[in-house]
């Protein structure tokens, strides 16, 4: 991905955290290429995906697992990036917003979001989009109820949470079998 | 985060020689498992845990969800909350304990966590939470920052004048009414302890939670062969709709003959240190009428000795009407 390099962005320029003595490696694939990272024991999933990895679509809300943000889809299940560790990850396969899309196609729940207005500052979408894709997956959602309720897990402070449900609802609609959309 | 160490053992008796030798209960211990890590973690972070090792037993397997002799099931303790409440035969069984699971958490925090960590998280007080603030729990000594302060979330029975948190799971009240058993491996085998019997209350040492020792692994649940399937029901009662603890809930489980009681099971969370189950209100209920005063009575005995703080009286009402709601759901009354 394209690193920003104007002046604003100056303190973002990405330099990988130095290992510390006791780092740990960790190889899993993410985003369907093969990574293996040192990291220090305590560092989250999420920390490696942003700092080590450059993959910042994953974002860091509260880091206490309790506002979705960080959602990312391990073995094709959703989970809090924020609240497992990078080294608990070895081995495992980790599909982040970066890795839904199939070249310029988009994935359908990110089509949906679009065209449903799904958003509005964007900063919690890409955990919602994740989330979404676990949804589908997990196939317990029938209503638009169970999706609000299987859903609460991602907080939206814009209060886009109608054209959420709606974006869900479409995707849902139009492929029951959009089941395998979560993991490509 | 502090820092730490980081283990994966790759058996069971490798992860219990990672724990050898280690005193007390394992609230206390400095070596830790780690499984889900969604509690524990979080509490890292906040700097209210500070293990010096962390033993990651996710692959150990103890994963499946198993028929057992008794006629029950067993529920692995790595299974993962969500495998285990959207299993068809705890479904069709333990209806209770996927809904009281289900009404736990997010989605994505239930495909992290995992049975047995479940039962060992730790109470949501904010004031456990706040390093700042003196807690009994988190610094044996320095006093209770909940006695004095907000605590329109804490225990309405069985606290003591050192603690006044709650325990925060819904899975342990349906399994406190289930009358579970734990199953446990440690230096000396295995050995099972009674669900009633895993948590306590906090009394003069609130900064224990289980009896869990701290060279112990918890390996499975077991559940008994009467799940209660036809009359029985969990309800959750809390500040928001979805994706937060109980201020009330209860397990309600009834065998019926007719409109008569046989027996009962009723667990309450949200209101002490442990799921809180009475003897007197169930023994109470055999053998009446399924009616609302006959469940108005049971409520009425089992919050008998409730004491209040000064934010969290209205707990009371809300445990009688949430008590009277269930058991009537479970029986199939009508209530309103």
């Amino acid at each position: 991905m394209s690193q920003p390099t104007g002046p604003a962005f100056q303190g973002h320029a990405r330099k990988q955290p130095a290992p510390p003595p006791d780092a740990m490696e960790v190889s899993l694939t993410i985003n369907g290429s093969r990574k293996t990272l040192r990291v220090a024991p305590w560092t989250s999933l999420l920390d490696a995906l942003r700092l080590h990895l450059d993959l910042t679509g994953t974002k860091k809300g509260c880091d206490h697992g309790q506002c979705g943000a960080c959602t990312v889809l391990v073995d094709g299940r959703r989970i809090n990036s924020c609240l497992t560790l990078a080294v608990m990850a070895e081995g495992r396969t980790v599909t982040t917003i970066e890795g839904l899309a199939s070249g310029d196609a988009l994935h359908p729940l990110q089509e949906a979001f679009v065209e449903q207005d799904a958003f509005q500052c964007g900063y919690c979408t890409p955990g919602q989009i994740c989330s979404a894709a676990g949804l589908l997956e997990e196939g317990h959602a029938r209503t638009d109820d169970d999706i609000r309720e299987l859903m609460s897990g991602n907080l939206c402070r814009c209060g886009a949470y109608p054209n959420i449900v709606a974006a869900i609802r479409q995707v849902m609609d139009a492929q029951p079998a959009a089941r395998d959309g979560g993991t490509p | 985060m502090r820092a730490f160490s980081y283990g994966r053992p790759d058996s069971v008796d490798a992860a219990l020689r990672g724990v050898a030798g280690q005193p007390g209960t394992t609230t206390e211990a400095a070596v830790k498992f780690v499984a889900g890590g969604t509690n524990l973690l979080d509490l890292m972070k906040a700097d209210v845990m500070r293990p010096e090792r962390l033993l990651d037993i996710s692959r150990l397997g103890l994963d499946q969800i198993e028929e057992i002799e008794n006629g029950g099931l067993r529920l692995g303790a790595l299974a993962r909350n969500a495998d285990t409440a959207y299993d068809a035969r705890v479904q069709a069984r333990y209806p209770m304990l996927s809904k009281a699971i289900l009404a736990g958490a997010s989605a994505q925090l239930r495909n992290m966590a995992t049975n047995g960590g479940n039962l060992l998280q730790r109470t949501r007080c904010y004031y456990f939470y706040d390093t700042g603030t003196p807690c009994n729990k988190r610094e044996p000594g320095t006093g209770c920052g909940a006695l004095t302060g907000v605590n329109r979330i804490h225990a309405i029975l069985g606290a003591s004048d050192r603690c006044i948190a709650v325990h925060p799971s819904d899975m342990c009240v349906a399994l406190a009414a289930l009358d579970a058993v734990v199953r446990v491996s440690g230096p000396k085998g295995e050995r099972t302890i009674p669900f009633a019997d895993f948590h306590r209350l906090p009394g003069d040492t609130p900064h224990i939670d289980s009896n869990l020792a701290a060279d112990e692994l918890i390996t499975a649940i077991d559940l008994p062969a009467e799940g209660f399937a036809d009359h029985s029901t969990y309800l959750k009662v809390r500040d928001r709709a979805s994706y937060a603890f109980a201020l009330v809930s209860v397990a309600a489980a009834l065998k019926l003959d007719g409109q008569t009681i046989r027996s009962a099971r009723l667990a309450l969370g949200g209101v002490a240190h442990k799921p809180w189950r009475d003897p007197a209100a169930e023994a109470g209920l055999a053998g009446k009428p399924a009616s609302l005063e006959t469940f108005r009575e049971a409520a009425r005995v089992l919050l008998r000795d409730a004491r209040v703080q000064s934010h969290n009286a209205f707990k009371i009402g809300l445990a009688e009407r949430a008590i009277v709601r269930a058991l009537a759901e479970a029986a199939g009354v009508e209530h309103s």
